[in-house]
């Protein structure tokens, strides 16, 4: 039989001799973009839930906020988001009731990190982007690898439109190659941040098929975390 | 990796307010390693027609060769200039012709019509499916990153000085973002009395 | 006459020069490179007097979408037409070699063509490439014998139906009509039945998106109506990205005049 190559059809497979493998991870899709500011940190992140080329969800948040001044954005595979965000919901209230005191932003970071880095050889499928402000009211903004290698920057993009956000960001925010003196360039106040940020989503749903539907955008500052929603395409 | 990614290399065209722009890379490499930064993957192939290649140089050159190979061959028997979309139609059936063992390319034409000077973009797969938009056509290896930042910069009627911006902009910071494009660029933005051509100041790394 | 100093005049047909080398190139651990796929939402339907088709407006390269408003409503002849799914190239070459074939076909023959005779050319074309030309077509069209619908899959088997759809959103579409679609539909109502079968593709799988595209076959007109439904738009920028003009570094420019302009001198001849 193997020498017509029929085997490769999967119409005239042999019942029985097929096996499957079974893989534990899957790309659930979805974005994330931070942007920190002086005084505050802008955290937003598409509703849309899929898996190959059908929608699960069109109105599923990605961001978690795990103190008042703390707020984690998480996908990729989404079984395992759910098990990272629980676990570490669990250790910060862990924490909270040993040393009678929130954790700070810095703290989840380094505490995300190692959890992370506790499954190096079986990771969480997971791209996470931390936004909060730190100890002294700064904007801070944490990404992570899958196996929890974590860094500190002003402005990160993640998730499956990263590669499309990144540069933009990199333009807007970090005003990379514009060959022009500071006084030119506008400031980054909190609108500014949140108007960027919801036209890097606005870019991504009309490329990336993983990324649409609704952005949620949280907005951290001193006095609390505010919440907007903006629609983005559906299809 | 990609074949597609081998070299490295990136080609971006938008369409401007009666001008077109189309901007390359310099970088030429072997999968990590950088062997030459000047490289350009535009080729300047009729007085208002360009033809940018990107993917694996091998291929970049046999195509523009034989490409050019029939255009002569065209214009030497209708004794007339060749269209931009009777060129990407030649193109599009030349690269069909190798359905089963393709070019590892993509390409991007970008030019006014001799005629009615109507701009004119397109970029195709490597077996040849046009795709004709009216707004901007990216290939190589930082496509992704290209996408992002032409969706975000660029907007209907650009006028030749601010065409040049957006496309600069969009291009250096893609390849930024990309380890396998970059090493200088070049921008190329044809009106129907002139063509600019700008070197662009980069990162160099 | 062959001319030798001319000895790469291309030859019809499918060349595969490249092939043993693309062989051992990917051999060599190379991915192959990935084409340009219309995941689509394509369908078709027999109505009261004559057939609709309609198509979605996407095309996409993995994940990225390649093409926000690419026609996949491809003319076969005056009274035919072919949606395509699957490898756009594919599609879009089958579907005007095809069309040539039956034009041909239609001056030798002297009558408008049937439609059973461009299903009969497309599924021996698709069935002598075993499958490796992966389009999957639904084709319709009115002739003598009245209204047809066919569906044909890439290996070249084709059913013919009162109504089909097919491509990545066929299932979102069928349900659309197995729950609406009836014999003797009006041309508004079966619009309608189609839009919304479309709609359904593109709302609701990935691989299809943004408008909707019909194209109506009378008996004796056809209309093709591109972009019937702008379904989907792109969303309002918040910030005016205009850049100052010399924010991006030049090294060099090199400006290059194309006008040509004449002059007329009068040069005296030289009397002796």
């Amino acid at each position: 039989m193997n020498s017509f190559g029929i085997e490769q059809f999967p119409d005239y497979k042999v019942p029985g001799v097929q096996h499957v493998d079974f893989s534990p991870y899957e790309s659930n899709g979805g974005s994330i973009v931070a942007i920190a500011g002086d005084d505050f940190v802008v955290i937003a992140a598409d509703t849309r839930l899929s898996s190959g080329y059908s929608i699960h969800s069109r109105d599923q948040s990605k961001l978690f906020e795990m103190s008042s001044k703390t707020v984690l954005g998480s996908t990729g595979c989404w079984c395992d988001t759910l098990s990272l965000t629980g676990l570490v919901k669990v250790r910060m209230q862990m924490y909270e009731h040993t040393h009678m005191k929130t954790m700070t932003t810095d703290a989840v970071a380094q505490m995300l990190s190692i959890v992370m880095y506790n499954r190096r050889f079986f990771p969480y499928y997971v791209s996470n982007i931390l936004a909060g402000l730190d100890k002294d009211g700064k904007g801070a903004v944490y990404s992570y690898d899958p196996i929890g290698h974590c860094e500190r920057a002003t402005y990160r993009a993640g998730g499956t439109a990263g590669a499309l956000l990144q540069p933009v960001l990199d333009n807007q925010i970090g005003y990379k190659n514009q060959n022009l003196s500071a006084d030119q360039l506008p400031p980054l106040t909190k609108e500014r941040a949140v108007a960027v940020a919801s036209d890097t989503f606005i870019s991504a749903a009309e490329r990336d098929i993983y990324t649409g539907d609704s952005v949620l955008i949280n907005i951290i500052t001193a006095d609390g975390i505010e919440e907007r929603k903006l629609q983005l395409r559906k299809d | 990796m990609s074949i597609l990614a081998y070299n490295g290399g990136c080609v971006v065209a938008m369409r401007g307010k009666d001008c077109v722009a189309i901007a390359t890379d310099h970088r030429f490499g072997v999968q990590a390693q950088t062997i030459s930064t000047d490289f350009k993957k535009v080729f300047h192939i009729a007085p208002r027609m360009f033809l940018g290649l990107t993917g694996l140089q091998t291929d970049i050159l046999t195509v523009r060769d034989r490409l050019m190979f029939r255009k002569n061959i065209y214009e030497t028997k209708e004794n007339r200039e060749m269209a931009p979309k009777p060129f990407s139609a030649m193109l599009s059936s030349f690269l069909y012709e190798h359905r089963f063992g393709p070019y590892f390319i993509e390409p991007v034409v970008a030019g006014l019509d001799p005629k009615t000077m109507k701009p004119f973009i397109c970029n195709m797969d490597l077996i040849g499916c046009p795709n004709e938009p009216d707004d901007f056509v990216v290939a190589g290896t930082c496509a992704e990153q290209l996408y992002g930042m032409c969706e975000t910069l660029w907007r209907p009627d650009l006028e030749p000085d601010q065409l040049f911006e957006v496309i600069s902009q969009s291009m250096v910071n893609a390849f930024d973002r990309d380890a396998m494009s970059g090493w200088g660029a070049t921008v190329y933005i044809i009106e129907k009395d002139k063509i600019t051509e700008r070197s662009l100041k980069t990162r160099m790394d | 006459m062959t001319l030798d100093s001319a000895p790469d005049v291309p030859r019809a047909g499918f060349n595969f020069d490249n092939c043993r080398r693309n062989a051992a190139l990917l051999q060599g651990g190379f991915k192959p490179p990935t084409t340009t796929k219309t995941g689509t939402t394509i369908v078709g339907i027999i109505y009261k007097d004559g057939v609709i088709l309609g198509a979605d407006t996407r095309a996409t390269e993995g994940p990225i979408v390649s093409d926000k408003n690419c026609a996949k409503i491809h003319y076969l002849a005056k009274n035919i037409y072919c949606c395509g799914a699957g490898t756009a190239a594919d599609t879009e070459m089958t579907t005007d070699l095809i069309s040539s074939q039956l034009e041909l076909h239609r001056l030798n023959t002297e009558r408008q063509v049937p439609v059973v005779c461009a299903n009969n050319i497309l599924k021996q074309m698709l069935f002598r490439y075993q499958g490796h030309i992966s389009a999957a077509l639904v084709l319709g069209g009115v002739d003598k014998n009245g209204p047809h619908i066919y569906s044909i899959h890439p290996h070249g088997s084709s059913d013919k139906l009162p109504y089909a759809t097919m491509g990545s959103g066929c299932l979102a579409a069928m349900t659309v009509f197995e729950s609406r679609w009836k014999p003797d539909l009006s041309e508004e109502e079966g619009k309608l039945l189609v839009r919304d079968a479309i709609a359904s593709g593109i709302f609701n799988d990935l691989g299809s998106g943004s408008n909707v595209d019909l194209c109506v076959i009378r008996k004796d007109s056809t209309e093709y109506l591109r972009n019937y439904e702008l379904a989907n738009k792109k969303g309002e920028r918040q910030i005016d990205y205009r850049f100052k003009k010399g924010t991006s570094a030049t090294l060099h420019t090199t400006i290059k005049d194309l006008l040509i302009t004449e002059k007329v001198q009068v040069v005296p001849m030289e009397v002796s």
